[in-house]
């Protein structure tokens, strides 16, 4: 099946998360590993799901309670511990065995688990990854809650497990110890819109700007997605900085026209279109300083 | 948009061209995700994988001809989230559970058996040497066993009082229930916990076992200088059999993972744990069901059944089923859905 392994390029922070993931066609998919801020999030969603459905659920069967017989008594409180069991150790593994692969939490900040090996993910990885739950956060709460242990025994405690809930911090790959046992990841899955073109949407506006080939020689990729991504922001005063800087290095006269929009646009599309008929033949440029 | 001038670019033709197949694609896979697979045509369905593969191929052209990081971006998206729906497929329910008890739990059991053997060892050294312990001095009793799990037994009660205990249901008549739904849920939690102790290299595990034995001896060398040794393995026997066998099989599984974690052997440390947790939570499936069956048994049949032969009975014919099922039944050697 697919193979993944880290990815070595880190030039950007961005790059930092990504990792190399094969698909059995052979193309990589470049999954981003989850921040632990997000997880931290998707967690806390799902833990106030609990807690509600929880209360939800007690309320019912108090209410239930009232003017019920000794059996009714005894089915109710089978049911609320059964129930609470569940709840405890269930709610996470129905829901990533599911074939979405995530808690409503994890759904709602477009997160999920995958399996690293890129198989589907197996039910034994969801209870492994899950279970592991009772060392890395019960376990700690225990410690930190307990009023019976005296100082030291509690504060030696709390440093203990403190290794195993921090664990995702102290590794790369933002691995729970419960996603090591079970071999599991959780990735960044975000559904995205396919944005317009920014340099077809400058076409007409091209004539009004020509560049020599001197000034297009002089920024590679980087710059041109750098160039991209104010284009879409779209906003007013990047532009007038970032016009200024071109204009500059270009050797070109500053102006007031107002028209720095037009004026990206028509540069960018020019240099796109240049630094990509390149691409075709095999030339790259990667950043301004690669001559 | 015109025609003209989006045809300048040789990568703005192969997007207006594909984007139809990639917009196609976005709304199917959408469509799965929501749950709504079903409202999906036969062909519709047979023509996903095409689609998918089309749009990794535009991903690949798009890496090496086209400088759009938004359009690069969209296509990795879209082809991650279309790889997981495909490849993610799940087989049908009832075929996952039913090779899990068929192959995937025996066979699991039996990679494990050698530190189940050592886990029941260690209980059982727990046992001994507690009960040496209390048998020569009782008031070691106290230390060793909890106020709440004691329940007011102890060296100080007579032999009537302890008789009493093992016979008259525990004094929760109507509520065998309840009871039996406390101790499963007791139970299972103590064996998860045991099994994720195992992570810190197996030595939380082991201490674990040992003093489950040692809480076992106590009572043994209590209820034996009373002369009540027998009702005692008879008493626990009915449910001890199921729920010291799942408790040990749990340790057990604890114990796989700690060596992994210690010893990862020729593997890397993370390839190891995996390999370790994929047979341990094999194991830990099955050692919750167990357990539900021993509270049952607990809870229930031996509040109902009171005589001896009959409790050691049920307990011994348990334990003999558990065993035949995980180390003798035949087990097709085939990869087990999980």
């Amino acid at each position: 099946m697919a193979k993944a392994h880290a990815s070595r390029d880190n030039r950007q922070d961005k790059d930092q998360n990504r990792r190399t993931f094969i698909t059995p066609e052979g193309v990589d998919l470049k999954l981003d590993i989850a921040p632990v801020g997000e997880r931290l999030g998707a967690f806390m969603i799902d833990v106030v799901i609990i807690v509600v459905a929880l209360v939800i659920f007690s309320i019912f069967l108090v209410l239930g309670l009232r003017g019920a017989g000794q059996t009714q008594f005894q089915a109710l409180a089978m049911v609320w511990l059964l129930g609470f069991f569940v709840f405890r150790n269930g709610y996470f593994a129905l829901f990533e065995l599911s074939s979405r692969g995530a808690t409503p939490g994890k759904r709602l900040t477009k997160l999920r688990v995958i399996s690293r090996d890129g198989s589907r993910l197996r039910g034994h990885q969801v209870v492994a990854r899950n279970a592991m739950r009772e060392l890395e956060l019960f376990l700690p709460t225990m410690f930190l809650l307990s009023q019976s242990a005296d100082f030291l025994t509690g504060l030696f405690g709390l440093l203990w497990t403190g290794i195993f809930a921090l664990f995702p911090f102290f590794n790369r790959d933002r691995l729970r110890v419960g996603d090591m046992i079970a071999g599991t990841w959780v990735v960044r899955l975000p559904r995205r819109e396919l944005g317009d073109s920014v340099a077809t949407r400058a076409a007409p506006e091209q004539a009004r700007y020509t560049f020599s080939d001197a000034q297009l020689s002089v920024y590679g990729e980087f710059e041109l997605q750098k160039l991209e991504e104010v284009l879409r922001r779209n906003d007013e005063y990047s532009m007038i900085v970032v016009a200024r800087t071109i204009r500059e290095r270009l050797g070109m006269p500053p102006t007031d026209s107002g028209d720095d929009h037009a004026f990206l646009e028509a540069y960018y599309t020019a240099l796109c279109q240049r630094l990509e008929r390149g691409m075709l033949f095999g030339k790259r440029k990667k950043d301004k300083y690669q001559r | 948009m015109s025609g003209a001038a989006s045809s300048q670019f040789a990568s703005a033709r192969f997007r207006e061209a594909r984007t139809i197949d990639w917009l196609e694609l976005d709304q199917r896979i959408r469509e799965i995700e929501r749950g709504r697979a079903s409202g999906l045509s036969d062909e519709d369905l047979f023509e996903l994988p095409v689609l998918y593969r089309a749009a990794l191929s535009s991903l690949s052209v798009a890496r090496e001809t086209s400088l759009d990081a938004d359009l690069v971006a969209y296509l990795e998206a879209l082809c991650a989230r279309a790889y997981f729906v495909l490849y993610g497929v799940q087989p049908p329910l009832r075929r996952r559970i039913a090779s899990y008890f068929a192959t995937g739990w025996p066979l699991a059991l039996r990679s494990l058996a050698r530190e189940t053997v050592i886990a029941v060892l260690l209980m059982l050294l727990g046992a001994v040497a507690t009960y040496c312990l209390v048998a020569s001095d009782p008031s070691w009793y106290h230390s060793i066993v909890p106020a709440d799990l004691a329940g007011g037994r102890g060296p100080q009660s007579s032999a009537a009082e302890l008789r009493a205990g093992l016979y008259d249901g525990g004094g929760k008549d109507g509520m065998l229930g309840v009871f039996a739904t406390y101790l499963f849920t007791h139970n299972a939690q103590i064996s998860l916990m045991c099994f994720a102790l195992g992570f810190a290299f197996g030595v939380p595990t082991i201490l674990l076992l040992v003093y489950n034995g040692c809480i076992l001896g106590a009572f043994m060398a209590v209820f034996v200088s009373k002369g009540l040794g027998l009702p005692l393995a008879a008493w626990l026997s009915i449910h001890g059999t199921t729920e010291m066998f799942a408790i040990a099989i749990a340790g057990a599984a604890g114990l796989r993972i700690g060596m992994a974690v210690a010893f990862p052997g020729r593997l890397s440390r993370t390839a190891a744990t995996a390999k370790a947790g994929r047979t341990a939570a094999f194991a830990m499936i099955g050692v919750v069901l167990m357990l539900a069956v021993a509270g049952l048994l607990e809870g229930v049949g031996r509040q109902i059944v009171t005589s001896d032969l009959i409790r050691v009975a049920i307990g011994g014919g348990a334990l003999l089923l558990w065993l035949l099922y995980f180390y003798v039944m035949p087990v097709r050697d085939e990869d087990a859905h999980g």
